[in-house]
């Protein structure tokens, strides 16, 4: 095996597979290591909603521009990756409500994100199946969905036609100035490490300021036809938001196999592997989506799972460089990084090559948060 | 939705499942005075081989073979049945929730007896989807069911005691069953057959099988191949001592032996090894108040399930020392199931059965090529949905565990489909146990 490269990347859930073929695309020597399989962290768990999201600035350049490169892509995704740009409808109960719709219209628009609103009537005729009357709704268009695991496979393909090499099944036990070190003691040496492995990035890089944040999600059986747009309540970002506390919000999502992906939650302080579903919270999700669409508690549920979003202070990621200049960040997306896994990926490759960037870096750069080294954090896997 | 959206109740010892196992674990639970449920998924008590025949509540008691006796034991205590419920999850330590048409009961309990059961291996070959082409116990139920067979060909295929079974079942109803072919060679067999003669209660039911099945030619080494068909089943292609044999049949009835059900035991923890729900001698599983009776702890016939079940019960109810007394017979009895096991070992031909294109996941319709460029059941289910449609992997998660060497997921509630409701229904009031959820006479 050749233990010399590049860049090698530690993680391969979709930011790792992004940040994969952006650097092999350039043209460097890229290996990726994968402890598991591909897109099985967070990606495996995530919703897969493509969405221009706009909680500050910041995010809604970053997911702005990453929509635009998925939109760009989609063309060559194959089948199995489901994508569909069937749009989100931001439902609005009240008149209150209304105002927020009128508010997120204005600043989508000066963004150059395409979004129209939707009247009670528009809203009833649109998603027939949503409770009656709400005030209204903001229909984002282009946003669309996919199914991430074969997203983050597709990359890897692509990433490997470029000459990456896939490790899978290693597991990562320390990266530092340009070593990575693997558990059955294989060395990798590397100019560039980019540490990608979500949630758990702390237990490589000590210091990271990026917290687990549980999220469950409800599959329920076929129903073709039944939901047309991507539904997110505007509470979403409240919910989103709140730094403490465990909070839910209806959002519920079309899959091309006719399936409803029905979300959400988020909790703090859970273990980080500990993905057992919290029947408490699951009860709270139903209740809350059940209010949006009354029909939803007669529909056959298949399976219920959890995972792991990597948040940080601010819910912006990290991305570029460390104290350690071998050491690169693309962690601490949140519950946005299936989105913005391209955005993130090519401004990595960007800031590494020092080409011009898109969108500015500087909101995502780690050095922005104060970092807390707690030593003893590092070594535990 | 029904009035019992939100009932609960308080058992000592809850059972779950009442085929044989779960009977012998309420009657000796109840008997020792403890508070006991009895929880089943089917309208009828009596589990695999005593479930009566439709319309009854009572089970099939024709058999001879303990099903009457045991039965009367039961309802002559005041253990409570509940018939028609699915166990689907455990809310928090201690509460089990069930389903039935749209309604929700909460269980509390203090001991839980697992005797969920066995369910038939399907291994795919190309073919096996085609109509007509099904399970041996599909085509036992369908036939007890009231499913006219009397004049058709049928073919049995597969591996276990349960293609004999099947065969009595179906010439009592007139089909002509034009072979049984199972894969296991003569050598392996005899002395399972021989382990038969020395177990009086065996050779009863061993004789009585082949009464029924005298006609019916009996291959070894013999498996099916290729199931053929314009749309539906019209022949089968036989691998017999190696050579191919083409036989027109109107049904194919196939089964690969048993798999025990564990996945209850597995969602709430308690140890798999080995495929089967590990217990101590006592039928004690790594969970203290979890007891496991019967097929998940390993594939062994109807005796040792009630043996096993009558140790949980008692075992649960704190009578240890009448629990040991049974101990001996237990040892006796599972060496049969060493004995069965060895005998219908699956060969290792079987892997190749399925061609890239024959289907695997029938929810999801993967087909075999695109599973085996996976290196585990998690990339697979990951990357091709493989085992993620409304049977949650029960069917095509065993096959790849015999084909591809892959072991199962960590199993996630619910343990079958439910209403989202039944979900969200977390607090319910506790009702006395003798509420209206009393099915059973
Ligand atoms: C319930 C839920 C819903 C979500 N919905 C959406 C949505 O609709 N839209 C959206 O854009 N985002 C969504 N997200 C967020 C999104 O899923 C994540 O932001 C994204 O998957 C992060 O990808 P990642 O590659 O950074 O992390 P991961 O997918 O977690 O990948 C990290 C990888 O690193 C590997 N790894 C870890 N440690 C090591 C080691 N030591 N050695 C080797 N490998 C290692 C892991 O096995 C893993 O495969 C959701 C998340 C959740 C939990
Ligand atoms: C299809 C089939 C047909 C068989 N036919 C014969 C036969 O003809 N002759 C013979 O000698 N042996 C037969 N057997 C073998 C026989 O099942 C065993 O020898 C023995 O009866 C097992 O007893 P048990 O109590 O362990 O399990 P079972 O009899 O299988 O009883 C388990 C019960 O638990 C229920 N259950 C499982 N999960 C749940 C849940 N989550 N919630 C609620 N209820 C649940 C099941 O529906 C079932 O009623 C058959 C096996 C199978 C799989």
């Amino acid at each position: 095996m050749t233990t010399s490269y590049d860049a090698v990347i530690l993680g391969a859930g979709i930011v790792g597979a992004a940040c994969a073929l952006e650097c092999a695309r350039a043209g460097m020597r890229v290996a990726i290591v994968e402890r598991d399989t591909i897109g099985s962290g967070a990606t495996a768990a995530g919703m897969g909603h493509v969405v221009a999201m706009d909680d500050s600035p910041a995010q809604l350049a970053l997911t702005g521009y990453s929509r635009s490169l998925w939109t760009r892509l989609s063309p060559e995704l194959p089948a199995s990756v489901e994508y569909h740009a069937c749009g989100t409808i931001w439902v609005a109960r009240d008149e209150e409500e209304m105002d927020e719709v009128h508010r997120k219209l204005a600043y989508y628009t000066a963004e150059g994100i395409e979004a129209e609103v939707l009247d009670s009537n528009a809203l009833a005729e649109a998603e027939p199946n949503l409770a009656r009357p709400l005030a209204g709704g903001l229909l984002v268009p282009h946003d669309a969905v996919l199914y991430p695991p074969c997203a983050a496979g597709y990359l890897v393909e692509q990433a490997q036609r470029h000459g990456a090499t896939l490790l899978l099944g290693h597991t990562v036990i320390s990266a530092a100035h340009g070593q990575v070190t693997l558990k059955d003691g294989t060395a990798l040496q590397a100019k560039i490490i980019v540490n990608a492995t979500g949630s758990l990035a702390p237990a490589l890089t000590p210091g990271l300021q990026v917290k687990p944040r549980k999220g469950h999600l409800i599959i329920t059986d076929r129903y073709p036809g039944y939901l047309h747009h991507q539904l997110v309540e505007l509470g979403y970002l409240k919910s989103a938001h709140s730094s403490t506390g465990d909070s839910v919000a209806f959002n519920v999502q079309p899959r091309k196999t006719g399936q409803l992906l029905i979300g959400s939650s988020r909790q703090f302080d859970s273990d980080s592997e500990d993905t057992s579903v919290d029947h408490k919270i699951v009860a709270a999700m139903i209740e809350r989506a059940a209010l949006y669409m009354p029909g939803l508690p007669s529909l056959s549920a298949l399976r219920i799972w959890s995972g792991f979003r990597a948040a940080t202070p601010d819910k912006l990621p990290l991305i570029g460089p460390t104290e350690d200049p071998t050491v690169f960040l693309a962690t601490g997306h949140e519950g946005l990084g299936i989105t913005t896994s391209l955005g993130t990926a090519r401004l990595l490759a960007d800031h590494l090559l020092s080409r011009p960037t898109t969108i500015p870096l500087a909101p995502y750069l780690p050095s922005r948060l104060p970092s807390s080294y707690l030593s003893d954090e590092a070594i535990h896997v | 939705m029904t009035t019992q959206s939100h009932l609960a109740h308080r058992f000592q010892t809850l059972i779950v499942g009442s085929g044989p196992a779960g009977i012998a674990a309420a009657t000796c639970a109840a008997e020792a005075g403890h508070r006991v449920g009895i929880i089943d998924d089917n309208p009828n008590p009596g589990g695999q081989i005593w479930r009566s025949l439709r319309g009854q509540s009572t089970p099939d008691t024709s058999h001879g073979d303990g099903a009457s006796e045991w039965y009367r034991r039961l309802t002559a205590t005041s253990a409570t049945r509940l018939q028609g419920w699915s166990v689907f999850d455990q809310p928090e330590a201690g509460i089990v929730r069930a389903e039935r048409q749209g309604g929700t009961v909460h269980l509390h309990y203090d001991n839980l007896i697992i005797a969920t059961g066995a369910r038939e291996r399907f291994l795919p070959f190309p073919g096996w989807t085609l109509p007509n082409v099904m399970g041996v116990g599909a085509i036992q139920a369908m036939v007890k069911g009231g499913l006219p067979v009397a004049g058709k060909r049928i073919v049995l295929a597969g591996s276990g005691p349960l293609l004999l079974a099947v065969a009595a079942t179906l010439r009592a109803a007139e089909a002509i069953v034009v072979c049984i072919c199972e894969q296991a060679s003569l050598r392996q067999l005899a002395p399972f057959a021989l382990g038969l003669a020395a177990d009086p209660a065996k050779i009863m039911q061993g004789l009585r099988y082949k009464a029924a099945t005298l006609d019916v030619p009996f291959h070894t080494s013999a498996w099916p191949v290729e199931a053929d068909g314009d749309g539906i089943l019209r022949s089968v292609t036989i691998l017999h001592h190696g050579e191919k044999q083409q036989i027109s049949c109107d049904y194919l009835a196939c089964g690969f032996h048993l798999v025990p059900n564990t996945e209850l035991a597995a969602m709430l923890g308690c140890r798999i090894e080995a495929d089967n729900v590990a217990v101590d001698e006592l039928q004690r599983t790594s969970i203290s108040n979890i007891f496991c009776a019967g097929e998940p702890t390993g594939i062994g016939g109807l005796e040792l399930s009630l043996i096993e079940g009558q140790i949980a019960g008692l075992a649960g109810a704190g009578q240890d020392k009448e629990a040991r007394l049974l101990l001996d017979k237990k040892r006796r009895a599972s060496h049969f199931a060493d004995r069965l096991a060895a005998a219908f070992a699956l060969r290792s031909e079987l892997k190749e059965l399925p061609q890239e294109t024959t289907l695997v996941c029938r929810c999801e319709d993967v087909p075999y090529g695109s599973l085996k460029q996976h290196h585990s059941w998690r990339a697979a289910k990951l990357h091709t949905r493989c085992g993620m449609g409304p049977c949650q992997g029960r069917i095509c998660g065993t096959a790849t565990h015999f084909l591809l060497g892959w072991n199962a997921d960590s199993v996630r509630p619910p343990l079958l489909p439910v209403r989202i409701a039944s979900l969200a229904s977390l607090e319910a009031p506790l009702n006395s146990a003798t509420s209206n959820t009393q099915e059973t006479p």
